[in-house]
Formats: C-alpha cells, structure tokens, sequence
C-alpha cells in the first residue's frame, strides 16, 4: 500500500486503482507475444513486475478458477508484491487452464503461475504441460509454503524436490518432532532468512534448543553455501573425471542443490567487484621445513594455512569483508577456509583460529575436517566461518589459476604447485629454485591493490623463511 | 484513566473523609446543605446527600446482627431501606467509573471487591502492558539504526534487564492501583472487601462472612478472565495468558501466541522487541479478524511480515503441553474446519490471547433467576439484567466484561455512567459505536465505528451511500519530522448527510487520534461541520482534519455561524 499513498487522495476503490496501474506496468514491461509459448495457443500467464523492486511475488487469491473463460483485459489473480496487492489481468481471450501456484505461493517476477489456453480444447493439453516436472519444479522450488513447515510441502507431490532433497543426505535435522528429518523445525526468524538466502531448510542441521534451526545456523548454512561455491575450477576436475564413468551421456541432469547452491553463489560473486593480484614465491625453505616435519603429521595444507594466517594478521583489511556495501568488517579471527572437492561438490572445511594454533594441531584437525568432509558429516562452524580462502590445485600439477570471490568474505588465494624454476639470482648467476604462483582473488570495495601487494609480500617472507610456522 | 488523573487535584483522602462525615451528621438535623461552603468538595453531591436522601443517615457501621435478621425476615422480598443508593460488584476500570461519576450525582455509593482494586486492566491488563510496550517502543527506535541514521542520531548496542523491565511493569501497575484505590476513598465510596454475591434482589453478600449489605441499585462489574481453551494446559511459565506475560519472568526465544486480536499482537510488539521469534497461531483464515481489512493488511505488513515473526491461520491449537523434562511447549495443530490434525510446533513458550471469558461464577444469580449465556450476564441496551424468562430484573445493571458487549476497559466505564445516569433518574442509553478502541502497538492502530464492510452492509439494507476517504501518515509534517510516516487513516462516512460510519487509523499515536472521530460520533457531529474546526499545525491531528476535509459530502454545514469574536 504504502507507494500508493504519497498523495493524501487516494480513489476510494484501490482496486481500481491497481488495475490501471498494473495494467500500465505489465503491460510495457510485457510484449504481447510471450516468449513462453509452447504451442502457439497455449500460453504462459507470468508473475508480473509490480513495483521496481520486486523480485518476487505471492499469490494473494485467484479470481478467476481453472476451466473459466477469460477476456483481455479482465482481473485473473490478485498478487502481493512487496509493496501492495494489485490485480494482475490477462491479455488475451481464453480458457485458465491451469493453475501451477496455489493461493498462497510464492513465485518469482517473470515464473509461470498459470497457463491460457485459447479454446476449451486444449485445455486437457495444458493441464498435462502445466503437470510435467519440469514447471512442477520451477513452481515448487519458487514457491515455498509460507507458513507450513517447508518439508511436509515438498514432501506431497513435488517429486523432483524430494529427490534432491534424498541426494543430499548429508543433513537432516536432528529435532525429535522431525520424525526422522520429515519435518523440519525452524524458528520464524530462521525461516524468513532461509527464504530471503534462499536456502533449503532441510539441508541446515539445527544447533538451537533440541536441534531447531535458528538464525544463525541459515546465516551460517547460507555462508558456506558461498564459501562452498569458491573455486568451481577445483570441483569441475574431480567432477569431470568422476562423469567420465558414470553419467549417461546426452542427458540432462538437474542440479543437486548443493550444485543449485553454488550456481547461485558463481551469478551472486557477479555482484562483487573483484580484481586479481599474482605473486611467485620461492618454497625451497617451505619444502625442506615440511620435508623435516612430516614425520610428525603435519600437512602442506596446515604449512599453508599457517603461513597465511600469520600473514594475514599484519594485514587485518585483507580478512575484511564487505557486507553491506557500506562498511568494512573486521573478523575477530582469522579462520583459514580450505577448498575440499567431494563427491557432487565441493566443501570448505575451516581452520578456526589458524594464526593462533600450531602447525601441528593445525594438522590433526585437518585431517579431522577432511575425514569428517568426506562422511559428509561436517557440523555448520566447522564449514562456514571462514574470513579467507585457500585453494589449492597445484597437487593436481596445476601452476596457475584463477579462483572466484565467495560472497561474504573479502579475498580468496589459489595456490600453484611448486615447481622447480630456473631463475637468475640476485648475484647474476642462474639457479634452480622451486617456486609457487599464488594468485588472490579479493573484493576491491573493502582490499585495495596495495593492501594485496603487501600481504603477499609478507606471506612470501614467510614462506621464504620459515621459521616462524613451527613457532 | 483520565479520571483518574483529575482526581489527584482534589482535595486529600482525609479532608474528603471528615467533610463526608459532616455531611451525614448534619443530614440528620437539617435539610438545607449548610455544609456546602465548609467543604467545597463536589456541593452538587452533598447537596444531594443532605437534602434528598433521606437513606443516607443509615451507615453501614450499624450492628451487623440487624443487618442479617433483616435480610432473613425479608428474603425475596426488597428490603424497605438501603445500605448504600448503588452497590457495585468489581472495583475494576468500569466499575470504578460507576462509582466516582455515582457519587459525583450525589449517591451513597459502595463497592465490592474480592481481588485487587482495579480489577484486569489495571492489574493484569491495559495498564502494566502499556509499560512493557513503552519499553517496546523505545527499544525498537533505539535497534532500528536505519530509521535513526536518517535522523542524525547514532546510538550504541541497546540493551534491556529483564526485571527492570518487569518491575517498570508492576510498579506502574500498583500506582495506578493506588491512585484508583485513593481516589475512591477520597470520594467516599466505601470499598468493600470480598467477593460480592447476589442473594436477591437488592441484597449482596460480602465474602463468605456473614455481611450483607442492600442497595437500591446493584451493578454488577465482574469483569473477565483469560479465556483458556480446553486442551490447552496453563503452566504459568511455558504455556502462560497474559496474567503471566505482564510479569514478564522470563523472554522465550520462540514463543507461539495463539489468537492474533488486540492481546496477542500488543504481546507480539513487545516480545520480538525483546528479541524473541513469534509464530502466531490464528484459527480464523487471517490475521488480526476484527480490524478492518484494509488496516489489517497494512498492519501485517508494518507489525508482521518485516519482524521476527511467522503465522499459521485457519488452525486450532488443539492441545498444548507445556515443557516439562527437557522437552519444548508441544502445541498441536488441527485444521479449524476439517478438524483433521495439520502440524505440531515445538516452542520455548505458548501465549494464550484467544480472547476473555467472563468472571460472573459464584456471584449468585440464580437466586434472582438470571441465566447467563457462555457465562455473560444477559443485558438490554441499558445493561439492565434480564432474568430468564426474558423479564429485566428491577434495580440490577451488569456493565463491562461480564456483559460481553464490548470488552473494553473504558466501555465499560461509560457502560457504568450510563447506568448511573438512568439511576438518577436521566434515561441514557450508550452508542457503543462511539466508543473507540485501540491497539498499542508500534504504530498504533485505532478504531471507532463500524469497519468499511459493515458499514456497506448497513448501506445496503438501509439504502444509503457509504464512501471512503483516506490519508495517508506521509502526507503529514509532524509524522514525517518524526520520520514516522508509515500509516492510514480512513473515514468511512455518508456522503448524504455528512454522518461519520467508521474511522481507522494505523500510525504513529493513532490511539491518541481517535478521540476527535469518536467524540464527534458520540456527539453527532456532521463531517461538513467538523472539517471547519481548525488543528494546530503542524500536529499529528491534521492527519484527521486532512481525512474530513477529503471528504465529499454533499450537504452544506450545519452549525451558523457564530458571533464574530474580535481578538
């Protein structure tokens, strides 16, 4: 309502009101041909842009029900926007086939909510369209229920969610009432971000009170979701090896939604502009170090995190993030994310407190995160809370690449492998040095170039010079 | 509660008492009010006293043996003399407007109270809840950075101790039991205490002691008490009504409140301003029924949709089992018309607002034969009592709660004057559609008259136009100085004859808006009269004048103009 009222008049009826108004912003924002046309007579009634900034739409009520004729120009179905509830009409004459959101559901600007055939004929045949699973689950992914519990909804009829939600075992709520992770008990507040992140509540195991989704727990799903995203060049390798055997070839197979996750995360780093700073670093000291203390249990992996996290602490900006687009945010702790392919996707466990643990014990919870990864039994803290990234592909032999921002967090590093390199020494002889190119992925609204150039400068020194990682 | 504040300008308890004694000390001498000059406190009263009533001089300080052996010899029959002109069971809001507006017509007035003076509203309702949602309020202006960066102002974390909040809550509360308690005394109306019950006609019982008092008129003002739906059982600290929230012992993370009225969303307001997550559980098909749906659209969308706050209509919470043994509140959903079980939720706590039920058990009516109907005394348009058989019962009125017409504090205080009106002998009859209501959350909304579908209703049986007028709060400069300008007014009104239907408003300070819409209902005032009266500018009550002036009525004003005052 509240757009309509900047004048102290108003028409006493608002329905007329919405109607000229819909009908003048639909109406520009729509040719008449629609581009969902399947069979030319057979159309696509859309959820209509109502305002600028509507994303997203609920269905109010439907005037009009299946089966009844419609003229151009009639009310078909009331639809809430984000600012008020206008009448959306039909432009062209028909039948309502079929409806695929129900009053009450929620769709996307631009997503089918209904089907027009133009004669009773056809009617059948778009009932059958509207029924297949392709729109099913364009409806039902778009349509959360908006009060029920989400689960027992998708559970009813949309197969392909129920599917997804079957590949994804890795979490199910622990609640009791969730009658073996059916049900899911969420708090309002965790509800209304999972569906402003868009983030399935099924997949979130609970820390609240008896297991409950809370806040935090979507914020912290949501991040790692984003964190899960970083380098989809590691994921596609594994991936790629793992479909020569066996997926069916010239299919289409639709997104898990840990996929569907990171998808959404890959468009969403669109929004950040982020810029890249390369360095090569000589690893001679790194190698004989770990050479020296992998007796002991530690990992490159730790020898890395380690390194950059005590870099990092001389450079808090470069583990800074820009939330909002106004700020920056200084994390607290420098938690070190570290890319792991798994099986379907990709995770990024978290070293939590990496500058401050040693390297050791930074190596048994290591191997701790990975075995836990691989069971796909990571708790949401030990995924989500990482303030920087390492990915690392220089173990499959790759020298230099290039890795995506996550969302929510500020820089991102991919490391090479270490090779060993020809280079001219500072005394004008020619050596032989083992050499890594690291390559930081950072968000320039919060990390400028000089803020990367001297974190790099320092995390070479460090690497150069070992000492410090053992302590 | 405007008399209540009146009254602390009058002169102390004391003074009042000894100027009372005097009075009936000379009624027994003398018929001429000498004593008017010697007090000066209410002489119309007095006056009335001395000189009218010859009853007066019967105190209730005489043996109470008589008393009783009176009663006895006269049962079922009226007794030929009076304790008290009006005895009234309940000393709450409405009872205690009875008794200062009976004493002000010169009535020798008691009153009967088996609980706390100031019955619901001032102990367990309207009054501690205005202090946690002043709380509400300010924490919500204090965390809404947005709203306070547009204004300049940069403010820290804010915070809240739950028992200063609490204790805020209660000391208001027994204030205003005092200032109630005080002003009565100070009066001279005698406050009885114990339960009051009828023994017949004209006769009450005091408590389960032998007292028993007469009056020539008796109103009944019993009040209500949380309606508790059967399945659901009140632990008093998980599954609690608003008798426990209002103490506020402790602030769920997630707590359902079940019925989305007046009582659930004001809890709503002040527990998600207190942090914690809401699901309402609603059994009609939306939210807030009872408002208008325009204002209830746009309240959901202010006082809902943005806050911590879920909803799940068109369900009964069918039972509720508080948390006991480390298991949450389980509160279980059936669907409110196919009775088929729907969903169970899982809470820290359960707030029960579904409504009050009336407190009229043990107050022995069935000794005059009245019957009540889901426990309200059956009323006429004068709230006398009517007895089974459809007769009305002689000399006994029933106001507020208890009668169910309108369950509001204040209309039950009219209810109460209105009786008190009739009594001393000037019919008067109350138009509850003058009465206003309101809601307190943040925005306000308020209400006065019929809502829009009603009033077309009306329209359409009784053949006359309803139109709609509406402004909106940012067409206001106070509201939007108050960088507030989220809400609506509308006037629903005839355009015939300028008659104001219905007028509600959902914005900053609505409930103190009201009072022009429904003073100028309860006095008839044309809106082509009304819209000439000028408002300060620039005030929040411009958002009225702007409502009147946008009305189109197509009669001319009514009111002459009056004699010029040069100035």
């Amino acid at each position: 309502m509240a757009h309509l009222l900047h004048t102290p008049f108003i028409p006493s009826s608002s329905s007329s009101a919405a109607l000229r108004r819909s009908s003048a912003s639909s109406g520009t924002r729509r040719p008449p041909v629609s581009p969902g046309v399947v069979r030319a007579k057979i159309r696509e009634i859309f959820m209509p842009a109502l305002s600028s900034t509507m994303t997203e739409g609920k269905i109010v009520s439907w005037v009009k029900s299946e089966g009844d004729k419609l003229s151009k120009g009639e009310s078909v179905v009331v639809v809430e926007s984000d600012k008020a509830d206008m009448d959306v009409e039909t432009f062209y004459d028909g039948y309502l086939a079929a409806i695929m959101v129900d009053e009450g559901g929620v769709a996307a600007v631009g997503a089918p909510i209904a089907l027009l055939a133009e004669n009773e004929d056809e009617i059948e045949q778009a009932k059958s369209k509207a029924q297949s699973p392709s729109s099913a689950s364009s409806s039902a992914s778009s349509s959360p229920a908006p009060a029920a519990a989400p689960a027992v909804e998708a559970q009813s009829d949309k197969a392909p969610v129920k599917a997804a939600a079957a590949a994804a075992p890795a979490v199910a709520s622990t609640h009791p009432a969730s009658e073996g992770g059916k049900r899911v008990v969420a708090s309002p507040y965790a509800k209304k971000l999972a569906k402003e992140l868009k983030v399935e509540l099924g997949r979130i195991v609970g820390t609240g009170p008896l297991g409950r989704i809370v806040a935090k727990d979507v914020e912290a799903f949501a991040a790692s979701g984003a964190a899960a995203a970083a380098a989809p060049a590691a994921a596609a390798a594994p991936a790629a090896a793992k479909s020569g055997s066996g997926v069916e070839l010239g299919s289409v197979v639709p997104f898990t939604t840990m996929q569907s996750a990171v998808s959404r995360n890959m468009v969403e780093s669109l929004g950040v502009p982020t810029f890249r700073v390369g360095y090569t670093i000589t690893t001679d000291a790194l190698d004989a170090l770990y050479k020296k203390i992998k007796s002991k249990g530690v990992t490159m992996t730790a020898l890395l995190a380690k390194a950059t996290a005590l870099a990092l602490v001389k450079h808090p900006v470069v583990n800074s993030s820009c939330r909002d687009g106004n700020s920056f945010t200084y994390n607290s702790s420098i938690n070190i994310a570290v890319a792991v392919a798994t099986e379907g996707g990709l995770i990024t466990p978290v070293l939590q407190d990496a500058d401050k643990v040693d390297v050791y014990t930074l190596s048994r919870k290591w191997k701790e995160l990975v075995d836990k990864a691989r069971a796909k039994q990571l708790q949401p803290h030990e995924y989500s809370t990482g303030t920087f990234t390492l990915s690392n592909l220089g173990m499959f032999g790759v020298d230099r690449f290039d890795a995506i921002l996550p969302p929510g967090t500020g820089a991102i590093m991919a490391v090479g492998s270490s090779q060993p390199t020809v280079v001219a020494t500072k005394d004008g002889r020619i050596g032989m040095k083992n050499q890594m190119q690291v390559n930081v992925t950072a968000d320039h609204r919060v990390i400028y170039g000089a803020d990367l150039a001297q974190f790099l400068q320092t995390l070479s020194q460090i690497i150069e010079d070992p000492k410090d990682l053992t302590f | 509660m405007q008399s209540t504040l009146s009254l602390s300008f009058s002169p102390s308890s004391s003074a009042a008492a000894v100027s009372r004694s005097h009075t009936t000390r000379f009624s027994l001498n003398t018929s001429t009010p000498l004593n008017l000059r010697f007090c000066g406190l209410r002489p119309q009263a007095l006056a009335f006293n001395a000189s009218g009533n010859h009853r007066s001089s019967k105190l209730p300080s005489r043996p109470r043996s008589q008393a009783i052996s009176a009663a006895l010899s006269a049962n079922g029959s009226p007794p030929k003399f009076f304790d008290y002109d009006l005895l009234i069971i309940g000393a709450g809001v409405g009872g205690h407007g009875a008794a200062l507006h009976a004493v002000e017509k010169g009535l020798k007035t008691a009153i009967v109270e088996g609980d706390v003076v100031g019955g619901t509203c001032v102990n367990r309702g309207c009054v501690p809840s205005k202090a946690l949602l002043a709380v509400a309020g300010r924490m919500r202006e204090l965390q809404n950075d947005h709203h306070l960066k547009s204004l300049g102002l940069q403010v820290s974390a804010a915070g809240y101790d739950r028992q200063g909040v609490a204790d805020h809550a209660i000391n208001l509360a027994s204030k205003i039991r005092n200032n109630l308690t005080n002003s009565m005394k100070a009066l001279g109306v005698d406050i009885l205490t114990g339960f009051g019950k009828i023994l017949g006609p004209q006769k009450v019982q005091i408590g389960s002691s032998d007292k028993i008092v007469t009056a020539k008129d008796i109103i009944i003002a019993t009040g209500s008490v949380p309606f508790v739906p059967k399945g659901i059982e009140i632990d008093g600290k998980t599954v609690i009504t608003s008798d426990h929230a209002l103490k506020l012992e402790f602030v769920p993370d997630w707590i359902a409140i079940v019925g989305s009225g007046y009582i659930g969303l004001e809890f709503s307001d002040v527990y998600t301003a207190l942090g914690s997550e809401v699901t309402f559980v609603e059994a009609l098909d939306q939210l807030m029924p009872g408002f208008d749906p325009e204002i209830g659209k746009l309240a959901q969308r202010v006082l809902i949709n943005p806050r911590n706050i879920d909803y799940q209509t068109g369900v009964f919470a069918s039972k509720i089992t508080p948390a006991r043994d480390g298991k949450p509140v389980r509160i279980e959903l059936i669907d409110a018309k196919t009775k088929e079980p729907k969903d169970t939720l899982e809470v820290d706590a359960a707030l029960i607002a579904t409504g009050r039920a009336p407190f009229t058990q043990g107050l022995g009516l069935e000794n005059i034969d009245v019957v009540t109907q889901r426990g309200f005394v059956p009323v006429d348009e004068r709230m006398r009592v009517i007895d089974s058989n459809g007769k009305l019962v002689p000399h006994l009125y029933c106001i507020g709660d208890a009668n169910g017409k309108m369950m509001l504090a204040h209309a039950a205080s009219a209810q109460g004057i209105s009786v008190v009106e009739q009594v001393t002998g000037r019919d008067h009859i109350l138009n509850h559609l003058s009465v206003p209501a309101a809601c307190f959350t943040h925005p306000e909304i308020s209400m006065v008259g019929l809502t829009e579908p009603q009033a077309r209703e009306k329209g359409e049986k009784e053949g006359f136009e309803v139109s709609v007028a509406k402004t909106s709060f940012k067409a206001n400069t106070k509201a939007l100085a108050e960088n507030e300008g989220e809400g609506l007014a509308k006037l629903i009104y005839r355009p015939d004859n300028g008659e104001i239907l219905g007028v509600h408003i959902f914005g900053l300070h609505a409930a103190d808006l009201i009072h022009e819409a429904s003073n100028a209902i309860a006095l008839g005032t044309r809106i082509q009269d009304i819209k000439l009266a000028v408002h300060a500018h620039p005030t929040l009550s411009e958002v009225l004048d702007e409502l009147f002036k946008s009305a189109k009525v197509k009669a001319h004003a009514s009111i002459p103009v009056s004699e010029p005052v040069a100035v």
